[in-house]
């Protein structure tokens, strides 16, 4: 009982100290001047990377941005509001290592989970907007990642605002077990809700964009775009390539064989997005009253 | 001793039974009391990595003997509508004690043959697909659905994610999340990943004693987590996939319990529980109105993995 009380008082100071701090606008901080591309392994120096919004200017790789580049780079300016921020797990982070590794991610992200949501403007259209990071934890969704994109969706069905949801994710987070599975179902519940009201969802995937995440809200867009290259499947390639013992095509589960087979609508370039988006948003706004 | 050197130990003592030529009742009584000594351990002191054995064990019913024992007039229904008919998805419609309802199985194989067919029970995205036009079908007539859930896992195929395996999965769980007309799922064996929780969005979720119900494999889990496939059992016991671990998670609602080994040794058993807690459900759900089911079925899944601070 007393460790429970200790370990709740460390967790609580913990909040404290980070709410303090919360103030300051997360930046990236180039830890040097110069940064490799993931890709093509050229060195770009990094003012230039980041004036380029992140993509390779040498082969056109798009990065991996953070939750609050992604907002920076898509949001009208000083218009997103954050929801539930502060939401972390309380229980069930018993699995072995799982709570040493959520706080060491904490403390080296500045997020408290994968997911960020909350408001926004686009070309001065207020809808809801849930970005994931993969910098923390591979963007897993378990039950924190599960509720947050859920009251996000309910938000936005409450307010009859259309939502964006920015995918990047390894799938279920597997330390949570079942509950981070039925996340699934819960998130895709929450939309059926949304698409009843008549609302717009456009679904954004993001590199990589796998498991249980595709499974569920990722795929259930009105309108889903991607990013060029980005991996979107459902299963591991290694797990693919065991099962059917055969070699699998170069471009296989890339966003454009996704376009090919027909399950994703368009391909978006990152310097592209905030347009493509806001002119999505003004096609959506209804002009006529069917009552 | 496991489960697994247990049944070994068992078979070969029934072996040694058999072939005993002497007429002497007392050593064949003292190897029929030790069998029963074995088998009431290993039954009674299951762990979680027993409990993976018995849910895949080869004689464990499918998903075929529990239809053709619940129901006396299935008829199976064939086809996505789209691209072909995936035989590890079985479709159709029976009458449920004069109740028409529809039934949605995933189905494995008893001999190898049948698992070709069936693909050992895991779905291609036309299973799925053929769940949810007979799924918008029962809406339509007001027809309840009863789904039975044995997967090891939606197939990881090359065809498969060609032809959306994700978006396949993705809309059966927003479908079945509105679908305006009760649903009941059994867990029966392997509830495995995203492709057994496409079946398993229900009103009321019940669960065979013996079943596993889980986010991934045991071996997918320990391979992912520990990148060694072989502490599948050591991940089977973290992982909390037993009844009454998701019992207690709230993720079902009821365990069917089995017999002593489990359902294969005494399968009428397993019937005549599931049909009463079947007939008892159904008729309470079919009791409800339309926005009092779905909403109550939303919150169970809303409830589900709520233990979070700091907002």
């Amino acid at each position: 009982m007393e460790q429970l009380f200790k370990t709740r008082k460390m967790r609580l100071d913990l909040f404290k100290s980070r709410r303090s701090s919360d103030q300051k606008q997360p930046i990236d901080v180039p830890e040097n001047l110069f940064r490799s591309c993931s890709e093509c392994k050229e060195s770009i120096p990094f003012e230039d990377l980041m004036h380029n919004l992140y993509v390779c200017p040498h082969c056109g790789a798009h990065l991996k941005l953070t939750a609050h580049e992604r907002i920076r780079q898509i949001v009208d300016e000083g218009s997103f509001v954050e929801m539930d921020k502060r939401m972390t797990l309380l229980e069930g982070r018993t699995f072995p290592g799982y709570e040493e590794k959520l706080e060491r991610l904490q403390k080296k992200t500045g997020l408290y989970e994968a997911v960020v949501t909350g408001t926004a403007k686009l070309g001065g259209i207020k809808c809801a907007l849930a970005i994931m990071d993969s910098n923390f934890f591979m963007g897993s969704m378990g039950q924190i990642v599960g509720e947050k994109i859920t009251r996000c969706i309910e938000y936005a069905t409450k307010k009859k605002l259309p939502l964006i949801i920015f995918c990047t994710s390894g799938g279920a987070r597997m330390q949570e077990g079942i509950l981070s599975l039925v996340q699934m179902a819960k998130t895709s519940a929450a939309l059926a809700k949304h698409h009843e009201a008549g609302l717009l969802y456009i679904s954004y995937l993001t590199h990589p964009t796998t498991g249980g995440v595709s499974a569920s809200f990722a795929m259930l867009g009105d309108i889903i775009l991607a990013e060029p290259k980005c991996l979107i499947g459902f299963a591991g390639k290694r797990v693919i390539a065991s099962t059917v013992n055969e070699e699998l095509p170069a471009d296989f589960q890339t966003a454009e064989f996704v376009l090919e087979k027909g399950f994703i609508d368009r391909i978006v370039e990152r310097k592209d997005s905030r347009n493509v988006l806001i002119q999505l948003l003004r096609l959506h706004e209804r002009r006529v009253s069917w009552d | 001793m496991g489960l697994r050197e247990s049944e070994a130990k068992i078979a070969s003592l029934e072996a040694s039974l058999a072939s005993l030529e002497s007429e002497d009742i007392l050593q064949k009584e003292a190897i029929v009391k030790q069998i029963e000594e074995i088998r009431q351990t290993a039954y009674t002191h299951m762990d979680a990595w027993d409990s993976v054995y018995l849910a895949r064990h080869p004689k464990r019913p499918k998903a075929s003997d529990y239809i053709a024992r619940l129901f006396d007039d299935f008829m199976e229904l064939h086809g996505d509508r789209f691209y072909g008919d995936d035989g590890a998805c079985q479709g159709g419609l029976a009458s449920f004690h004069g109740i028409p309802v529809t039934v949605l199985a995933q189905s494995k194989g008893k001999t190898l043959e049948e698992n070709m067919k069936r693909n050992f029970g895991m779905l291609q995205p036309e299973g799925y697909r053929k769940a949810l036009r007979l799924a918008k079908q029962a809406e339509k007539f007001h027809r309840p659905i009863i789904t039975l859930v044995d997967t090891s896992g939606a197939y990881p195929g090359k065809g498969a994610e060609e032809r959306g395996q994700a978006e396949a999965i993705a809309q059966c769980l927003q479908v079945f999340a509105d679908l305006k007309t009760p649903v009941i799922a059994v867990v029966l064996s392997e509830g495995g990943s995203g492709g057994a929780l496409a079946f398993s969005v229900a009103d009321q979720i019940m669960m065979l004693e013996h079943a596993i119900y889980s986010v991934l494999s045991p071996e997918g889990f320990a391979s992912i987590l520990w990148k060694d496939e072989k502490r599948a059992a050591e991940a089977a016991k973290v992982m909390e996939l037993r009844a009454q671990d998701l019992k207690r998670k709230g993720v079902i609602d009821t365990i069917i319990k089995e017999p002593l080994g489990g359902a294969h040794h005494d399968l009428d058993y397993v019937i005549a529980q599931l049909d009463e807690e079947l007939l008892k459900q159904l008729e309470r759900l079919m009791k409800k109105k339309e926005k009092t089911l779905l909403s109550e079925r939303y919150e169970k899944f809303r409830r589900m993995g709520q233990s979070y601070e700091g907002m």
